[in-house]
This record gives C-alpha cells, structure tokens and sequence, in this order.
C-alpha cells in the first residue's frame, strides 16, 4: 500500500503506485484491477479520486475498461518495458537534479555512478 | 444534478450572524469537506440544510427543495451531540431508526452494526464515545438517504473509532449519495474529500476541488487549512 504526499494530489499517487506495480510485474498485462469501491477502501480515499487515477491510466494507455467488468493493464503496447523505461528515466532525473542540488557537476555524477556500479562487482 | 446549493445564506441568533452571504453549490455523488474552528458557522449551515433551523435571510436548496418535511426523508443528520436514548440496547436503536424512517435498510443495519463492531445486546449507557459515535453513525448510513450531514463525526474519538468511521464513510459511499462532513480536524481525513469548504466567522473564503487546491498549491488541505486558520 503506498504511503500519501498529501500535499500532492492523491490519484497522481495511485497512478504512479499502479505504474511502479506494472513495472515490477506485481500486476501483469491483461490483470484486472480492483473496483473503485475495493480500493478507495484500502487506501482509504474517496471512490471519485480512485476513478479519477484509472481514468488518468487509461488516457495513457496503461490500463482499459470494458464496460460493465471494470479495468484491466493494458497487454499492448509492452506496458511493463515502456513503464520501466519511464520509471527509470524518472530515477535518472531525480538523481541529476540531486547531484546539481548538491553543487556537484554531472561529470562528478557519472563518475560516482560509476564507482558505486564497481563497487558492486556488475560487469554489466 | 445539484444537491445543495445555497445563495447569500444567512443565520442570525440574536445579534450575531453565524452564517453571512454564504453561496455554494454542491453535486450529486461528491463527498464534501465542511472546515472550519469552532464558531465559524458550520453546525449552523448543516442545521439550516437538515431543516432543523430557518434561514435569516438568502436562500437554501436540498434536492430542489426548500427543506422541510418533504427533504427530511431524504437526508441523514447526524449531530455532534448525543441523541440516543441512552437506556436503549443497540439493537434498539435500530427498531428505533427503522419506525422512523421509511428508507431504513435493516439488511445494511446489520452489515454495518457488524463492520463497526457493535455489540447489539449492548446498553447505549455504556457504550465508550467512540462506540457511541460509531452507532449514531451507522444509523445514518444504514438509510438510504441520498444527502448524509455529518457533524464533527471524528471530533474527541480514539484513533481506532475515527478509523473505523472513516472506513464506514466510505463503504457507504454510493454515487446518486452526497455527503457533507463537518470537522476541524483535517489532516487525518483529508483523503475522504472530493470537494473542501473553509469557513471562517460565517463567511465562505475559500471553496473547491480538494486535488485541484493541492496541485494548485503543491499543499495538503491540512497545511492550506492551518496557515489560513493560523
């Protein structure tokens, strides 16, 4: 269950709970996912805000709903590999801004990118 | 279609004006957010809309109507104070509801006596605040009224109880329903809102959409409440 920024607006935060979901192949291609009314109560928001992320997932075309048996994750185009894709250019900004934040250039961020994926052993 | 719409409300009691010009709209299907300190009106308003009390001056619309007994079928008060005859059993209260008002579903009495965890056989003198105010609740939710006013529901009750109400809010959440919850506390709640009313000494300052404030303002209706109140 994800943990809210209040001072965001909530179905952002669902959508963005839904995408890292896809991403991690927590919800699969085809899945359905829950009613509005199943999971405004496990979040515990208001059903609308629930209805408003789905529609926000669908205008991106993650997820669909068939009328009448609710709203399932897309199968194509490859949701997961492009949420991914989108997810981790999200990571990379956050990191650059950070490292410029930090008074650092980028040159600095690749290096300590570099060294951190070292020191881990990936050869990859 | 409209549900509640209020132009230039006012209330007086004796000299002082508890509610000055206020206009609002509200939809059908959209829970509401009624904030605001003790004293800024929002008793009053809610009174005004359960046809409990008449206006000074301005106009107020429930379903159409000018409220009264033809709007009393069709909405649910609940009050902050307590109503319940206190020697009553629970299951009581129930019978009690059901003999008053004709759209009282006992099958949703049940459902919810259980989900708000409520022992029938249980006297009303002693039930704690919490369960107290998870009865008067569940008794309003439990009618099929399509206009639900809530006042204070999660005012001075135990985290668990307020929890509890939260989630009952919700579960009885129907979309041809509109709810109306009046409360000053807001940060634990806030989640609950489609749309949010500030008041401040009888006065509408600021009014709408709860994610639209919060993009608008990259603030928590929480925080926008506590630095407008401050």
């Amino acid at each position: 269950m994800p943990h809210f920024d209040e001072s965001r607006p909530i179905y952002l935060q669902i959508v963005d709970w839904i995408c890292r979901r896809v991403a991690r192949g927590e919800l699969a291609p085809g899945a359905r996912l829950p009613s509005l009314r199943d999971l405004a109560q496990e979040l515990a928001v208001n059903p609308n805000t629930v209805q408003h992320a789905y529609q926000e997932l669908e205008r991106q075309g993650i997820a669909f709903t068939k009328r009448g048996q609710g709203t399932f994750i897309s199968e194509s185009p490859d949701p997961v590999g492009s949420l991914r894709q989108r997810l981790a250019e999200q990571a990379a900004e956050a990191y650059l801004k950070e490292i410029a934040n930090l008074g650092l250039s980028f040159r600095e961020g690749l290096d300590l990118l570099a060294e951190k994926i070292k020191e881990r052993g990936v050869s990859n | 279609m409209t549900v509640v719409e209020a132009v230039n409300l006012s209330k007086r009691y004796g000299r002082t004006w508890a509610l000055r010009g206020v206009n609002l709209v509200i939809e059908e299907g959209m829970v509401v957010g009624l904030l605001g300190p003790n004293g800024s009106g929002k008793s009053t308003f809610l009174r005004l809309l359960a046809g409990l009390s008449h206006p000074s001056g301005g106009e107020v619309k429930v379903l159409g109507e000018r409220p009264g007994l033809a709007t009393k079928k069709q909405v649910a008060f609940v009050p902050e104070i307590d109503h319940l005859y206190r020697w009553m059993r629970v299951r009581d209260t129930l019978d009690f509801q059901a003999g008053f008002y004709a759209d009282f579903d006992p099958a949703r009495g049940e459902e919810l006596l259980t989900f708000m965890n409520l022992d029938p056989g249980a006297r009303v003198y002693n039930l704690s605040k919490g369960q107290r105010a998870r009865l008067k609740l569940m008794l309003a939710l439990a009618r099929q009224a399509r206009l639900v006013l809530l006042d204070e529901p999660f005012s001075g009750i135990d985290p668990p109880s307020r929890e509890r109400i939260l989630q009952g809010i919700l579960m009885a959440y129907r979309q041809d329903r509109t709810v109306i919850i009046s409360t000053h506390l807001v940060g634990e709640v806030e989640k609950l809102f489609d749309q949010v009313v500030f008041l401040s000494q009888g006065e509408v300052f600021l009014a709408g959409e709860a994610e639209s404030l919060r993009a608008e303002r990259g603030k928590s209706i929480d925080e926008i409440f506590r630095e407008e109140y401050r």
